[in-house]
């Protein structure tokens, strides 16, 4: 039989150690999960390919290529941290996960951090496999990079924050329905594949502050137009995150 | 003086109309194990929950280890085997323990405590195709791993086999061995009374006593045997020296309370000769911490 020393010594590990501890085992959860990875990666990718490939859409002029790339990075940012946040962070909840992790030395904001980083690993690979697949398929870049990473920095809390409130709102078989749904809807209606100016012009001006559209909006003008900073997209993603931010801490249920 | 493990006093805890927690008090010693005892529903969960943090009491006062439940500074103090869940189903067995380990600054090996729990060859198994038994060992891995100094078991041993039981009680026993505070809650009479320094039952969510398991089951002795059910007890009550009770509880089981001497044993058994009656299982024993349960909280199901 193994001794171990039971004695108690109880000190918790560093802030950063304990974050980037669960960050690391999120992570490999969301890359192992199959259903996730259709949703972050394999959707996007088949977009991106198919679309640009196939002249299934009027885009008005200029690349398909070019038009698409920006839209699937903006839906590939909306599926990590809007839709696969929303339904793990639901199921953690059911199967008491958050609850467990509330007995840990790891604080509800070190949880919080983690999972934040988490998301951004785990975007780090979409853009990664993204743009490799866009770049090879002719795509060409503009713009400042510095104004893409704000764009989807901004996206990824606004759309964190909306993410965290369904799933702390809804039980997590609602949530995953409604994660699903939204996504669904917002890659339709958000301008990712179909141009924003093919809808009809009375619902424009309200599909226009969808989250996804201004991240979409954001990164089409720096990545295909060269622009500099994109501000009304990024005051739209701003809103959003602060709206959605606010409301899921005063509304999230660990248990 | 340093202060209790846990120290609860008049703690009140209300589900909308019902009432869990109702005016209980209750102090679990450091470096000893205290077992929560009581039917379902008595209010144990509820107990240990607030004193984990989980939950916040409606009124009374909630000290663990001197310091109120919610402070961030208990967390790697205290571990914590909730009754069930807690883990990503997809998570590997062995990749759940480390992670919780990493949580603290000087953890167990937890490939040594995956080896001491018999986990070891479940290490890379998903938590959703352990058994229920493993479940509930990994859990308890999980509880201990930080080296606290006191850890809350909520029915440690519900659903596992007698292995895996004998194991968790081992580990109980090292724990204390190391000068591990350790509050369980059971229904499992045998283990309050194997495991524990100090038992508190609890019912309807008030202690109704609580003592060591000795000074609970008491000195007094009880005569018990095996025989066909329906014996007319009336007639050996009658022979039987007076203050004695003889009751068939359940069907075919007898026990007779009183002055168990000598004498008394002799009036039984020529009783049991003269109907033609054989005792089996004859023994003469303390009364159980389970008799003295079902004394306090009733038969009734609920």
């Amino acid at each position: 039989m193994t001794t171990l020393d039971f004695t108690p010594a109880p000190v918790a590990a560093p802030f950063a150690r304990m974050v980037l501890a669960q960050a690391a085992a999120e992570t490999r959860q969301t890359l192992r999960n199959g259903e996730q990875l259709l949703l972050t990666l394999i959707i996007p990718v088949l977009l991106l390919v198919g679309f640009s490939l196939a002249p299934l859409i009027d885009i008005g002029g200029g690349r398909r290529i070019d038009f698409l790339a920006p839209g699937v990075l903006a839906l590939a940012i909306m599926s990590t941290a809007f839709t696969g946040q929303a339904i793990a962070t639901g199921f953690e909840r059911r199967y008491g996960v958050l609850k467990r992790l509330g007995a840990t030395p790891l604080s509800r904001a070190g949880l919080l951090l983690a999972k934040t980083v988490a998301v951004l690993a785990v975007e780090g690979v979409q853009v990664v496999v993204i743009v490799a697949v866009a770049l090879a398929l002719g795509w060409r870049p503009q713009g400042s990079p510095v104004a893409a990473v704000l764009l989807v920095l901004l996206g990824t809390a606004a759309f964190s924050g909306l993410g965290l409130l369904m799933a702390g709102l809804l039980r997590a078989e609602a949530t995953l329905a409604a994660a699903n749904l939204v996504y669904l809807v917002l890659l339709g209606a958000g301008g990712v594949i179909f141009p924003l100016d093919k809808f009809p012009a009375g619902v424009r001006p309200a599909l226009e502050l969808l989250p996804i559209s201004a991240l979409t909006r954001g990164l089409r003008s720096v990545l295909a137009e060269g622009a500099a900073l994109p501000l009304g997209a990024l005051a739209v993603l701003a809103a959003w995150a602060v709206l959605s931010l606010g409301l899921a801490s005063r509304t999230f249920r660990w248990e | 003086m340093e202060s209790p493990a846990v120290e609860l006093i008049d703690l009140v805890k209300r589900y909308g109309g019902s009432t869990a927690v109702d005016g209980l008090s209750l102090r679990a010693e450091r470096g000893a194990v205290t077992a929560v005892l009581g039917p379902n529903g008595a209010g144990k969960t509820s107990t240990v929950e607030i004193c984990e943090g989980f939950r916040t009491a409606d009124s009374g006062t909630v000290r663990v280890l001197g310091l109120p439940p919610d402070r961030p500074a208990l967390r790697p103090r205290v571990g914590v085997m909730l009754q069930a869940g807690g883990v990503p189903p997809a998570m590997r067995c062995g990749e759940f323990l480390r992670l919780i380990s990493r949580f603290y600054a000087r953890p167990l090996d937890a490939s040594a405590l995956l080896v001491r729990l018999g986990l070891a060859e479940h290490a890379r198994t998903p938590y959703r195709r352990l058994s229920g038994g493993q479940q509930q060992r990994l859990s308890l891995a999980a509880a201990v791993i930080g080296r606290p100094e006191l850890v809350f078991l909520d029915e440690p041993t519900a659903g596992l086999d007698p292995q895996a039981r004998h194991a968790c009680w081992d580990l109980v026993g090292e724990l204390r061995a190391a000068g591990v505070s350790v509050v369980l809650t059971t229904h499992h009479m045998d283990e309050a009374e194997r495991l524990a320094d100090q038992v508190v039952i609890i019912d309807r969510g008030r202690v109704v006593a609580e003592g060591s398991p000795e000074s609970l089951t008491g000195a007094e002795r009880q005569l018990r045997f095996r025989a066909r059910p329906g014996l007319s007890l009336d007639e050996l009550l009658n022979a039987l020296p007076g203050g004695s009770a003889a009751k068939e509880s359940p069907a075919g089981h007898y026990i007779i309370e009183g002055q168990v001497g000598p004498e008394l044993l002799a009036t039984v058994t020529t009783w049991c000769a003269a109907e033609g009656v054989m005792a089996a299982d004859l023994s003469i024993e303390r009364r159980t911490l389970e008799d003295v349960f079902l004394e306090l909280t009733g038969r009734e199901l609920r």
